[in-house]
């Protein structure tokens, strides 16, 4: 099929002057988007909190307090200070068994969730495109890494994750590792097609043909073209990987206990949920407006960077 | 076509090696004596020596290796030491929960999902559509175990039309079984429907921008007939291949919904072993699950053949 | 013909674009007829809006555009303000379609039996059996061997030609008055469009049936047209029978867009004088291997034997249809892919078989345009940049590099302040020169144009062709010229070479091969391109 319809390339003169003016940098895009906005307000808001918690009136999520457990929301407690006094305050979202306050708890658990969403979208594609850029451009290794990635996501996600964590026991950083391994093949695959599909562009023969060297030629010619798919696949790692935190927690193999993180307020929470609902009800809502600003705003990116994806999806 | 399913079985068979390796080299990534880690916290010495001997862990890696894979596949899974049991036993034990579970949910999630996805490409852009995406983001953005928190607050504790937890097997009780599976199966299909229904409308909404439809149109077949007889069958490729690559989610997702409802499934076994750091269970569970995981995809591959006759590669 | 009632009626149809577009209207006040047993012709360039208004009146327009004025008469019938109900009733009984792609627009899942089928179920009360009969009937008359099993075949089980006649055998099952066909040959080999453009031909004549016929070439409108309808952004130019159209066109866009046809006819060239051989092939092949672990090694032979030369100053066309393996050889030839059998000598050097790293001085001696202007500059830099970035990869500064660039600007005769622009600012033709400036920024010895003009408009294609010409003469350039088309390749070649199914089976000065072809193939894809006896361009006195 050697020959293009002319109405297939319907643009001619007469619409390079519309073009022009219509064509505005995607960011520019991006950021009008209502989606991104909307999605991007709520995230800010997260961030705030996160950032500020001590002066949004939490106090040291960790302190165990015997005299006030297990408080429903609004209760008014009165706790010991170092020097001997006592205060009054009230615990707005109430307190755990332990008598930690949740509210406070519920605010730094903030930062928990935010560092490793941020972590790991950051790890899995810096991982994953150096891996998916080497297995599109060099043939021999694209076979054996190729094998390796398929084999890596037929073990479903959450649960290689659980592995990895019951190798290197609890803790932030091997439960922000942990999330990133399986997510690092779907970055992989995602970069290495790009790459191949664009390798087979004309404008990349015509710079090979006119002797670019393979370097500038795969951060001038091939690279561009990850940035935008990448920046939306970035924030739905982001938020599925605060999900998969928020359940490793939950299940008791995540972060320590003693760590204020939604997963583990709630799995504090489960033994008493019949009278103390609260202690789920409230690291949940937390949790699930964040993830749902985050795939709003990713969903919104879709839409105007990168929109082939976005009519597929 | 038997040609077509012998290099398909063939195709997975690298696949499900990696698998294998990767489960294998697990235990040797852990610190410490993989025969000590093996033995839990309480074994004696005489038992260390026992499974060292047992395992060869004397012998070159790559023997190993080959003794652990092949008592894998004489179904000699080793002996889990926490429960006192071979893990064959206890996986038997523990398989009925979880198949029941998962065959509700993916039965529920598609009779669900695949007309609401392909109503809403039907009618695009309409309020329909627009529900059934802010539905999806919403379903993709709860966290199972709040969703499900939620479900038995309301349906168990407040109206009492559910019993809130726990399993009783389908051959003791029907009824009581089939009760206990309604509000499990729905909390692990929210994400599930979410996804399938979304790739379902993007799929359809791709095939009705084909030129066959607007064959089809040009017939003068009415929008239902082109719809269900040339849109639908054409979308099946598509649809089907999310929903074999969301066994995955289900099966992250049943880890979690069983320990939610207190069901004695795989899932919470997983935990429990990973809890207990119980070795030999974990490592089966995880074989397992991938094994399931790939041929149900390779299932799913074969099953192209019947929607699609171009596929015969 | 003329007396009889006419099947279609389009009068003064507007149809608006949505806001935004570069035009407030895709068609504008447009009247025409079709008569039963009638070929009407709408000719235009991309953008004329003729397929808007094939769409209008099968009422399958996209939503965007809306019809706002006029009327378009089916037998008298108002088809624009009849319901969806009523239009779906017309569709395939009284009017029907065929389209561009016959690959595509088939459904892949049914067998091609079961799509007639659907016709006849959808709009007659006929049983199995003689729905089973009347379609085996239309698939005979349509040519196509063997009904019985190609009733029970796959589309993917069958060529584009065929495919084409099973789109047609639908189309006319029910004996429609009016049958629109939308470009129905451009996707097509020049041998294959010849037999379709025949058989519509046959069937319309022999059941009165009246055609609008859809095309930008004006070869196929030499070939099929009773009359002819010229468009241009949306508006009739010019309209009357064919004969009268080609030959006295009234309007200066008519006589422009006649005259840019290129001639089937060489154009005399110079003898070849005892030039430096620029670009020598031995023997050269391509096989492609697909190795597979339970399949039988399949291995397709792209290009077998090819033995070519082009010498300084001249232009060598290798012709051929689609998987003749023209563009295998021009590909090998640039190394964009390594050829498996052959050499290929640039000068005294064989580039076929060295490294990649002491081919890369070689490089520079040989660019290629390609044949999709949109996608063959990087989107996301300037012009400029890419104009300068072989030059500066072989060394050159900067500010030289765009001094040259500059120049060549001027050359392709393009604004040379326009370097800092993107692509995506430039039109396909204008696009294409930028293609050949950056091709000329490296001071090749060969230029390789790889169907460099077949995605352009007749208009603009004449330009570029012309611009390619005048470069060989000026810069003394050797040029291999790859197309489908037989007029283009009479234009612009000193020497063809034509090939088919990989090898070379005719080769020798373009007037020799063009006058007097030897190879049976070469007859008959000669006998094959259509209006080949039209002389385009030579008008008479008005």
């Amino acid at each position: 099929m050697s020959a293009i319809a002319p109405e297939d390339v319907a643009v001619d003169s007469a619409s390079i002057a519309a073009a022009s003016n219509k064509r505005r940098p995607l960011w520019q895009l991006a950021i009008r988007n209502p989606n991104v906005i909307f999605g991007g307000a709520i995230l800010l808001i997260m961030v705030i909190i996160a950032a500020c918690a001590p002066l949004l009136g939490a106090v040291d999520p960790t302190r165990i307090d015997p005299a006030s457990r297990n408080k429903k929301p609004g209760t008014e407690i009165t706790y010991r200070l170092d020097d001997g006094k006592t205060a009054k305050r009230t615990a707005i979202m109430g307190t755990d068994s332990l008598g930690r306050d949740v509210y406070s708890r519920v605010l730094y658990g903030t930062r928990v969730s935010l560092i490793v969403g941020v972590a790991v979208s950051i790890c899995a594609i810096a991982i994953g495109m150096v891996i998916g850029l080497v297995s599109g451009y060099i043939r021999w290794a694209d076979g054996i890494i190729m094998r390796f990635m398929d084999g890596l996501m037929a073990i479903p996600g959450i649960l290689l994750a659980i592995a990895l964590v019951s190798i290197w026991r609890s803790g932030l950083y091997t439960v922000i590792l942990a999330i990133v391994v399986p997510d690092v093949p779907r970055v992989v695959r995602l970069v290495r097609s790009i790459v191949l599909s664009v390798r087979e562009e004309p404008y990349v023969e015509g710079a090979i043909s006119v002797g670019t060297p393979t370097w500038t030629l795969m951060f001038r010619h091939i690279l561009p073209n990850t940035i935008a798919p990448l920046i939306v696949q970035a924030t739905f790692i982001a938020a599925a990987a605060i999900l998969a935190e928020a359940a490793l927690s939950f299940l008791g193999i995540g972060i320590p206990p003693e760590t204020p993180s939604w997963g583990n307020i709630m799995s504090e929470g489960r033994t008493l949920f019949r009278v103390f609902p609260h202690n789920i009800l409230y690291p949940g809502i937390f949790l699930a407006l964040t993830v749902l600003a985050i795939n709003i705003m990713g969903d919104g990116l879709r839409d105007t960077l990168d929109p082939k994806m976005s009519k597929k999806v | 076509m038997l040609d077509f399913i012998a290099r398909r079985l063939v195709a997975i068979i690298p696949v499900l090696a990696v698998v294998a390796v990767l489960v294998f080299l697990m235990l040797r990534l852990t610190p410490g004596d993989p025969a000590a880690v093996i033995a839990g916290d309480n074994a004696t010495s005489d038992q260390i020596a026992d499974i060292r001997e047992k395992l060869g862990l004397n012998l070159p890696i790559w023997q190993q290796f080959g003794i652990w894979i092949g008592n894998m596949l004489q179904g000699n899974f080793g002996e889990s030491f926490f429960f006192k049991k071979t893990v064959a036993e206890l996986i038997a034990q523990r398989v009925e929960p979880t198949l029941a579970l998962a065959l509700c949910t993916l039965i529920f999630a598609v009779a669900i999902s695949v007309p609401i996805g392909v109503a809403a490409a039907y009618k695009q852009g309409s309020a329909f559509d627009r529900s059934v995406m802010a539905f999806s983001v919403l379903g993709f953005s709860m966290p199972t175990f709040v969703i499900g928190y939620c479900l038995i607050y309301v349906f168990a504790i407040e109206l009492g039309w559910l019993p809130v937890q726990g399993y009783v097997r389908i051959a003791v009780n029907f009824g009581q079984f089939f009760e206990r599976m309604i509000l499990p199966s729905i909390t692990l299909s929210v994400g599930f429907i979410a996804l399938i229904a979304r790739i379902t409308r993007a799929s359809v909404l791709e095939v009705l921008n084909e030129d066959y439809i607007r064959t089809a149109r040009a017939k003068g077949l009415s929008n239902r007939v082109v719809l269900m007889r040339h849109a639908l069958r054409n979308a099946a490729v598509p649809i089907m291949t999310v929903i074999g690559l969301g066994i995955a989610i289900l099966i992250g997702g049943a880890v979690v919904t069983e320990s939610v409802y207190g069901l004695p499934g795989l899932g919470r076994l997983t935990v429990e072993a990973v809890l207990s750091r119980d070795f030999p269970t974990i490592q089966t569970v995880i074989l397992l699950f991938s094994v399931v995981y790939v041929v149900i995809n390779l299932l799913i591959d074969i099953s192209y053949t019947l929607f699609d006759p171009r596929i015969r590669y | 013909m003329a007396d009889k009632k006419p099947v279609l009626e389009v009068r003064n149809l507007t149809v608006a674009l949505p806001s935004g577009a570069d035009r407030a209207h895709a068609v504008e006040k447009v009247s025409f007829t079709v008569s039963p047993g009638e070929i009407v012709c709408l000719v235009g360039e991309s953008g004329s809006g003729k397929s808007v208004i094939a769409f209008t009146v099968m009422g399958l327009l996209a939503k965007a555009l809306k019809p706002t004025g006029g009327e378009i008469l089916l037998e008298g019938e108002n088809v624009l303000t009849a319901s969806e109900q009523r239009l779906r009733e017309l569709r395939c009984t009284r009017m029907s379609m065929i389209f561009q792609e016959p690959m595509t627009a088939l459904n892949p899942v049914m067998t091609c039996g079961e799509q007639i089928d659907e016709v006849l179920r959808t709009h007659t009360k006929l049983d199995p059996g003689a729905r089973r009969t009347k379609i085996l009937g239309i698939l005979k008359r349509v040519k196509l061997p063997e009904p019985e099993r190609i009733y029970a075949s796959y589309p993917h089980q069958l060529s584009g030609g065929q495919r084409q006649r099973i789109m047609i055998a639908m189309a006319l099952v029910l004996d429609p008055v009016l049958l629109i066909a939308d470009e129905p040959t451009t996707a097509l080999d020049v041998t294959t469009q010849a037999e379709i453009l025949k058989l519509i031909a046959e069937l319309q004549t022999s059941q009165g049936t009246g055609v609008l016929f859809i095309t930008h070439d004006f070869g196929v409108v030499a070939e099929i047209a009773h009359k002819v309808a010229v468009l241009r952004w949306g508006e009739l130019v010019e309209m009357g029978p064919t004969e009268q159209i080609l030959s006295r066109p009234q309007e200066g866009y008519t006589r422009m867009l006649i005259s840019s046809v290129p001639s089937i006819v060489p154009a005399h060239r110079g003898v070849r004088l005892d030039k430096a051989t620029v670009l020598r092939t031995e023997k050269l092949g391509k096989t492609y291997s697909g190795k597979s672990f339970f399949q039988k090694a399949r291995t397709v032979k792209a290009a077998v034997d090819v033995d070519l030369d082009i010498r300084k100053g001249e232009t060598l066309g290798i012709v051929g249809e689609s998987g003749s393996g023209k563009s295998t050889v021009a590909r090998c030839i640039a190394r964009l892919i390594d050829p498996t059998e052959g050499k290929v000598y640039l000068g005294d050097t064989e580039i076929a078989t060295i490294s990649a790293s002491r081919l890369r001085p070689h490089r520079r001696k040989v660019q290629i345009v390609f044949q999709d202007p949109y996608r063959s500059m990087n989107p996301r830099i300037t012009i400029g940049e890419s104009i300068i970035e072989g030059p500066m990869n072989f060394g050159l500064k900067r500010d030289e590099a765009l001094a040259r660039a500059r120049r060549l600007m001027e050359t392709v005769r393009l604004d040379p302040n326009s370097l800092d622009r993107y692509p995506h600012q430039f039109s396909g033709g204008q696009r294409q020169r930028i293609c050949i400036a950056r091709a000329l920024a490296m001071e090749p010895e060969l230029l390789i144009a790889d169907e460099a003009v077949s995605a352009l408009d007749v208009s603009v294609q004449k330009q570029v062709l012309e611009l390619l010409d005048e470069i060989r003469v000026r810069l003394n350039l050797a040029v291999l010229f790859i197309t489908h088309d037989l007029r283009v390749a009479a234009q612009i070649c000193d020497y063809v070479a034509v090939m088919s199914q990989g090898r070379v089976v005719e080769y020798g000065a373009a007037e020799q091969v063009f006058g007097s072809p030897k190879h049976d193939y070469t007859k008959a894809l000669f006998a094959a391109a259509p209006g080949r006896h039209w002389e385009f361009g030579k008008f008479a006195a008005a």
